[in-house]
């Protein structure tokens, strides 16, 4: 039995193919004007690196901000739902999970089954999502894939005060002209993401294991900001499927698990 | 009546912490209770001209209250405020 | 910075001086003096017997207390007359405790309820100030005292940096904005994000769409038009109404804001963006006075 999540985000599509509840393949692509025309993109990709044709896929589940532009998915879910199904199968110890993607930060917490007992989101303030990061390598001229090591070599803790991305932009451009070092600057940028989300997670109740997905998560300097700010380490997806793709996984799952499981 | 609103609105809602001026006695119970430091006693800034001291939302606290705030506000549950609960005087609302 | 912003620089708005040559600061009693050192603009005025004498309007720079020195320094220009002979100074304004020469800081809010009704009258009771790295809605009495205020420094949708942002993407001037955004047939929806980095990826997709300029102007001016709305509506409307700040000059957000609350604000004699010093100035002549009652 093989299925397919579709995960619509705000700035990327992404879509895994799960098979008996193993990982075939993902893919991903900038999320365009036309919703479905990307995913539609996307899941070819997809099919491609499975090496599998379009008719051998028996259910679609779609999530994410898009979700409802795919009118060839089977059926959709919230984000919540298929971030739970997907962390719960990578990490079953997992109690809380964090979700943090270009656009909003999500934090769910499950019991042992996996199911959703309590959730918060972060939404229409890009301050707390991946767009505050990446709108500050704009301003730094940094790649954002170099963003995480770089800041892994500051010593320095400085504050950024700002609160709203335009805000912090203009902040950050004066710290280059003060000639802080780029490094540390990039650090408190983590550290300044990473104290709204530890705080929105502390609102609805650490229990451990905490879990840390999304796009966002790829970031190594911002994951060592989020540990050093909670105190403990989070658990974060490696092997197999990357963060960014654990929503997807979850839709593939969700999709399974309706049409009989495995 | 004398509002003083220290907050904000962002695009993921609207966050202020009102202190009506004229209620509040300077006593000062408030900045007492507050775990986060939100709080503090301060020269009148509606009143410049005048010498009163009375409870402000610290300027390090105005723009990030939502967060500053969230230890006293846990999810999915009402709970009484240290700083509400301590104004006998009704001087203190929070707008969230 | 990007190239529109180098080559273009589309928010750069235009600054000022000005003297009153029918005023002689030589044979007054009280010369006092204001400065409004604001994110984006900094502002000093001075007084002489609480009537403006002469007064500056330019950029923030980098460095709050250069720009402090700056405008007064401007100001002061061509009048003969120089700092000591000022006999009080307030500062206020973002970077108020930076103005070196200011004998006290003062907040903007109560220097704008003070200095808008200097500009527009005691008939003043709600006054919206609009500036480049906030947003304030304050309430006041007949003499300008501040009985209610808000103020939003946090997020920069409805204020003027928001504005820059937009005139910068669409490569309007900063002062064309306004009239732009009312060349449009029909009101568009506005823009749906509050937050100006979402609205600013809608009104790319907007023009993607082959959305016209004004159009998405329109949009724009309309969101933050209603943002503020709701602002002045926590906090209570009581007529009459006026808009202070740089965005008072806006003439799209402006016509927006009066069609929603449906009230009119009165067109301004003197700059509104003077606002904030004037109340500074008007306080430190107020200061002097209470010192000489002490005395």
């Amino acid at each position: 039995m093989i299925t397919a999540g579709i995960d619509c985000g705000s700035k990327n599509t992404k879509v895994c193919i799960v098979k008996e509840g193993v990982v075939l393949s993902t893919a991903s692509v900038l999320s365009g004007f036309d919703q479905e025309e990307s995913a539609e993109q996307a899941l070819k990709s997809a099919l491609e690196k499975a090496g599998i044709k379009r008719e051998e896929i028996e259910h679609i589940t779609a999530t994410g901000a898009g979700m409802e532009a795919i009118k060839f998915s089977h059926n959709t879910i919230t984000t919540i739902t298929a971030d739970a199904r997907g962390t719960y199968s990578i990490f079953p110890s997992a109690r809380t999970i964090i979700d943090i993607g270009a656009e909003e930060g999500l934090v769910i917490k499950i019991d042992d089954k996996g199911k959703v007992k309590d959730f918060g989101i972060n939404e229409k303030c890009a301050a707390g999502a991946g767009a505050f990061i990446e709108a500050m390598s704009r301003a730094l001229e940094v790649d954002i894939e170099n963003m995480g090591e770089l800041s892994l070599k500051s010593a320095k803790q400085i504050p950024i005060n700002a609160q709203c991305t335009i805000f912090a932009e203009s902040e950050v451009v004066s710290l280059i002209h003060q000639k802080t070092l780029k490094e540390d600057i990039i650090r408190a940028v983590h550290d300044a993401i990473a104290d709204r989300n530890t705080s929105m997670v502390r609102q609805i109740g650490i229990e451990k294991d905490v879990a840390l997905i999304g796009g966002v998560a790829n970031n190594i300097g911002f994951v060592d900001s989020m540990n050093r700010n909670l105190g403990f380490g989070l658990l974060v997806p490696k092997d197999g499927v990357a963060p960014e793709y654990v929503s997807a996984l979850g839709a593939a799952l969700v999709a399974q698990d309706k049409i009989g499981g495995y | 009546m004398a509002k003083a609103n220290y907050g904000y609105k962002d695009g993921s809602g609207e966050y202020f912490i009102t202190i009506d001026t004229d209620l509040c006695n300077s006593c000062g119970k408030c900045v007492e209770v507050c775990p986060a430091g939100v709080l503090e006693m301060a020269e009148d800034e509606l009143d410049p001209l005048g010498d009163e001291i009375i409870a402000t939302v610290s300027d390090e606290h105005r723009k990030k209250i939502k967060y500053s705030c969230a230890p006293c506000k846990p999810s999915g549950e009402e709970k009484e405020l240290p700083c509400v609960k301590v104004c006998e005087l009704g001087a203190i609302t929070h707008s969230w | 910075m990007s190239n529109a912003e180098s080559n273009k620089e589309y928010w750069r708005w235009t600054e000022s001086r000005y003297t009153n040559p029918d005023l002689n600061w030589k044979d007054v009693d009280i010369i006092s003096a204001g400065v409004d050192v604001g994110s984006v603009s900094t502002q000093a005025v001075i007084m002489v017997d609480g009537k403006i004498y002469c007064y500056s309007s330019m950029r923030t720079g980098s460095d709050s207390p250069d720009s402090a020195n700056n405008a007064m320094d401007w100001a002061l220009d061509g009048t003969g007359l120089s700092l000591d002979k000022i006999q009080y100074i307030v500062g206020t304004g973002y970077g108020r405790v930076n103005v070196s020469f200011a004998k006290r800081a003062i907040t903007e809010i109560a220097c704008h309820a003070r200095g808008a009704n200097f500009i527009y009258g005691p008939e003043i009771r709600t006054v919206l100030d609009m500036g480049g790295q906030d947003c304030k809605a304050i309430r006041c009495d007949q003499r300008g005292k501040v009985t209610a205020f808000l103020m939003n420094d946090k997020c920069a949708a409805g204020t003027g940096r928001g504005m820059e942002v937009f005139a910068d993407l669409l490569q309007v001037h900063i002062n064309d904005v306004g009239k732009m955004s009312l060349e449009v047939e029909e009101e568009p929806e506005p823009v749906s994000s509050t937050c100006v980095v979402f609205a600013k990826s809608e009104a790319v997709g907007l023009l993607r769409k082959g959305w016209p300029k004004e159009k998405v102007l329109a949009a724009y001016c309309s969101a933050m038009a209603h943002r503020v709305v709701t602002l002045l509506l926590r906090l209570g409307i009581e007529e009459k109404f006026a808009i202070t700040g740089g965005i008072a000059k806006n003439i799209g957000v402006v016509k927006r804001i009066e069609d929603e609350l449906k009230l009119k604000a009165p067109e301004p004699s003197i700059d509104p963006q003077l606002a904030g010093a004037i109340g500074a100035a008007l306080f430190a002549k107020a200061l002097v006075e209470k010192e000489r009652k002490k005395s």
